[in-house]
């Protein structure tokens, strides 16, 4: 069926929700990435059978949504409409909840969430705190949206920001309202979008390009991910509104090889976009078109930066070019084109439909609206966050994440991935948003904040980015290609316990240098992760230095394993486990570790009862 | 799978020969062969009009392309910044040693390849190991040592 004018939406939207009416309720099931690998792969269909054999498929309704972003309690199952959150649901639950909430309106207890602090448990999903202290707006919708139906989209209101632009707004005043928001990119470099806008609309050229960089190549973050396998309508959308506001006629959405699923619902998409006029030619019946494609990237980080991107999509090797003439001028084919984020895209409609006066309410005086971060590592409640720009770094930690597992202390977050830094737990109360994180010697970067606690060595953290980059530079530019390899040398040789005490000032001297001589983006910031470290944490890398030690006692040259004498049974657990022969003593004498032989594997550790083998 | 000039056209004719199609022609054959056949580089050469030297250039550029032959199962282990605190470096040394590879290697029955992948975006379930389309969330030593002795069972 085609939409042939605003009007013609309306009327299907009505039909929709018409239709959803005779639903009693809806069992919606998280498909996002954390449930789906902890055992939530199969619910949706023990679901389905089950209304199948008792024959009430027409009353009842079961879907797979996006992703919930309470990744911790995966898998996730919620029965609408009173919202009852089960967690951790496994597939041979299924029918007693199938009986008890979804026939009758019973619950079942143990499913529930029970909030830590107080034993109390929470029947409703938004009542959890995880829930409850965020402030949704870009990815409220992903968790309960169907993915892999536009109707669903429809029905909550979806593409009424492009009807209403299509109906009676200019291009100028869709850019107006897109600065008037003051979103920035959310991709890490946090240009304003609308300026790039302005500027790509006002470029010399008949035919120009939107392009939507969804190669989310920052280590621990997956927001985009998320978004663009749980609601692709919403990116689609604001990529339609975008290029009517700048004029393109085509449009690429680049997405990680990595990320299957995001493709396949894309793809699934942009088709049921197309059948219903809402891509292609004169979209609602106007003069307006554009079409969208989806290409995969084949696991380069550096084609996240924009001119590598538009090289691949060119089918060249992904190397970035110098940025004095910028790709709103000349990108793709060397034309006109508009490149934003995920994310970015994802923020259009509601700025649309709210008014950018609305979205400029949220935030801080020069970062505004929400942003999504990704809180995984040592955390109690991993998974996407969605908080207003300024939010304090305390509240997304300890009141949303559920603070540190196994009572350890938090020492640092990481954000901003190979091209951030580390803020130490000094800074807590910082309030996060652009330029504050700036300030703190890292970055926004697209919103990964990986939680370090007191175990996490910061050198080796340093080190682990440093193998990153060595793997991932693209070797265009010396600065990057051999600079990080050269740092890459001196702090492995820290861990190593080899370093001399000239290399702390010979790392600073190699990343100042980067900074200033590097050719893209992700080569000007690539000594970040070091240097951040090296501001707060310096004592660590001189105790690898100087005193050849690990404080964290992560790096293995620097730790030996040991036995303590007053715990050791003799069992012989650990002699027989150990692949290395290591460990010797008699059967029910307290054996020792032979240092020399020791590889500091662990299995050691692993398989004693007793907790006698420590790290020194 | 034995190579077939006729699926590597189907492929090409598919995203139609352009150079702008070479990276997802490329991405297609190596799906279907899990690498990229030296006689498959020369079709897409000939038929895109390009030089070979600038398929191989596209070909090492890219991290997912492989010129050798790989295992029937690719075990991916995670080595993103969540996966690696939370105890990454663990899992690649004892696949190591279970699989007796290094990161990049086949075995020499074509069964195991060991691959590293920096992220695949489920840093909330760290550390990951993908094999095919399952994602073994929350992986330990132990676990992964079951995994590797459940495959080498199904064969």
């Amino acid at each position: 069926m085609r939409l042939n004018s605003v009007r013609d939406l309306e009327v299907l939207r009505e039909q929709i929700n018409e239709k959803r009416k005779s639903i009693r309720k809806r069992i919606r099931i998280c498909g996002g990435p954390g449930c789906h690998s902890g055992g939530g792969a199969h619910l949706r269909e023990a679901f389905q059978k089950l209304l199948d054999d008792k024959g009430v498929s027409q009353e009842y309704q079961v879907v797979e949504t996006g992703c919930h972003g309470f990744c911790a309690r995966g898998p996730i199952v919620v029965i609408e409409p009173a919202n009852i959150f089960y967690e951790r649901v496994k597939d041979d639950r299924v029918p007693e909840i199938f009986e008890k909430t979804v026939l009758g309106d019973e619950l079942v207890d143990d499913l529930l969430y029970v909030f830590p602090e107080t034993g109390e448990k929470i029947v409703r999903e938004r009542d959890i705190p995880f829930y409850a202290g965020q402030e949704r707006i870009i990815f409220n919708d992903t968790g309960l949206n169907w993915s892999t139906e536009i109707d669903d989209y429809i029905s909550r209101g979806g593409y009424s920001a492009l009807a209403k632009v299509l109906a009676g707004m200019k291009p100028l005043e869709v850019i107006e309202e897109v600065k008037l928001s003051g979103l920035r990119g959310r991709g890490g470099g946090g240009f304003p979008a609308g300026v790039k806008w302005e500027s790509c609309s006002k470029a010399h050229g008949d035919i120009k390009y939107v392009i939507c960089n969804a190669d989310e190549g920052d280590p621990g973050a997956y927001m985009d991910r998320a978004l663009l396998e749980g609601n692709p309508h919403q990116v689609i959308e604001g990529m339609i509104i975008g290029a009517y506001a700048i004029g393109a006629k085509e449009g690429y959405i680049y997405c990680r090889y990595e990320y299957p699923v995001a493709v396949k619902n894309g793809l699934r998409a942009l088709e049921q976009a197309k059948n219903y006029g809402l891509l292609g030619e004169n979209i609602l019946g106007t003069p307006f078109g554009v079409d969208i494609f989806i290409t995969r990237g084949a696991g380069a980080f550096v084609c996240g930066e924009s001119t590598a991107l538009m090289a691949s999509l060119e089918g060249k090797i992904g190397e970035p070019r110098g940025k004095h003439i910028h790709t709103v001028e000349k990108g793709l084919w060397h034309r006109p084109s508009n490149l934003n984020n995920v994310e970015t895209w994802a923020s259009v409609p509601q700025i649309i439909n709210n008014g950018g006066k609305w979205f400029a309410s949220i935030g801080t005086e020069r970062s505004k609206g929400t942003k999504i971060f990704s809180v995984v590592g040592k955390i109690n409640n991993p998974g996407l966050v969605e908080v207003a720009m300024g939010t304090p770094l305390r509240k997304i930690v300890y009141d949303i994440g559920g603070g540190i597992p196994g009572g350890k202390a938090f020492k640092a977050v990481q954000t901003g991935g190979p091209s951030g830094g580390c803020v130490p737990e000094s800074l807590i109360d910082l309030a996060v948003d652009f330029e504050k994180l700036k300030q703190a010697g890292s970055m926004m970067g697209s919103g990964g904040m990986i939680i370090l606690d007191e175990d996490t060595c910061m050198v080796d953290v340093a080190r682990y980015f440093l193998t990153f980059l060595v793997q991932e530079s693209c070797g265009k530019c010396v600065p990057c290609r051999v600079g990080v390899k050269r740092m890459y040398e001196i702090v492995d040789r820290m861990c190593s316990g080899l370093a001399v005490p000239s290399d702390i000032d010979e790392l600073e001297r190699l990343g100042s240098t980067m900074q200033e001589a590097a050719l893209c983006g992700l080569g000007k910031s690539a000594p970040n992760p070091v240097l951040s470290t090296l501001q707060y944490f310096r004592h660590e890398y001189e105790a690898h230095v100087n005193d050849k030690c690990c404080p964290a006692k992560v790096c293995k040259p620097l730790i030996h394993y040991e036995i303590d004498t007053e715990k050791c049974t003799g069992c012989g657990v650990c002699r027989r486990k150990c692949p290395e022969s290591a460990i010797i003593g008699e059967k029910r004498e307290c054996h020792c570790i032979d240092d020399e032989l020791c590889v500091r594997c662990g299995i050691c550790i692993e398989s004693c009862k007793f907790g006698a083998i420590f790290i020194e | 799978m034995e190579y077939n000039i006729e699926d590597v056209d189907a492929i090409i004719n598919q995203w139609g020969p352009t150079p702008a199609s070479l990276l997802q022609i490329m991405l297609d054959i190596n799906h279907r062969y899990h690498y990229l056949p030296r006689e498959s580089m020369q079709r897409v050469s000939e038929r895109l009009k390009m030089p070979i030297s600038q398929v191989y250039g596209v070909a090492n550029f890219f991290k997912v392309f492989s010129l050798t032959p790989r295992g029937r199962y690719v075990m991916h282990v995670c080595t993103g910044t969540a996966c690696h605190v939370k105890g990454g470096p663990k899992i690649i040394e004892r696949l190591q040693s279970e699989l007796n590879l290094m990161p990049g290697e086949t075995s020499e029955d074509l069964m195991f390849t060991l691959e590293t992948v920096n992220c695949v975006g489920a840093c909330a379930a760290a550390p990951v190991v993908v094999v095919g389309e399952t994602t073994y969330s929350e992986v330990t030593p132990s676990k992964v040592t079951s995994v590797v002795k459940a495959l080498k069972e199904e064969v």
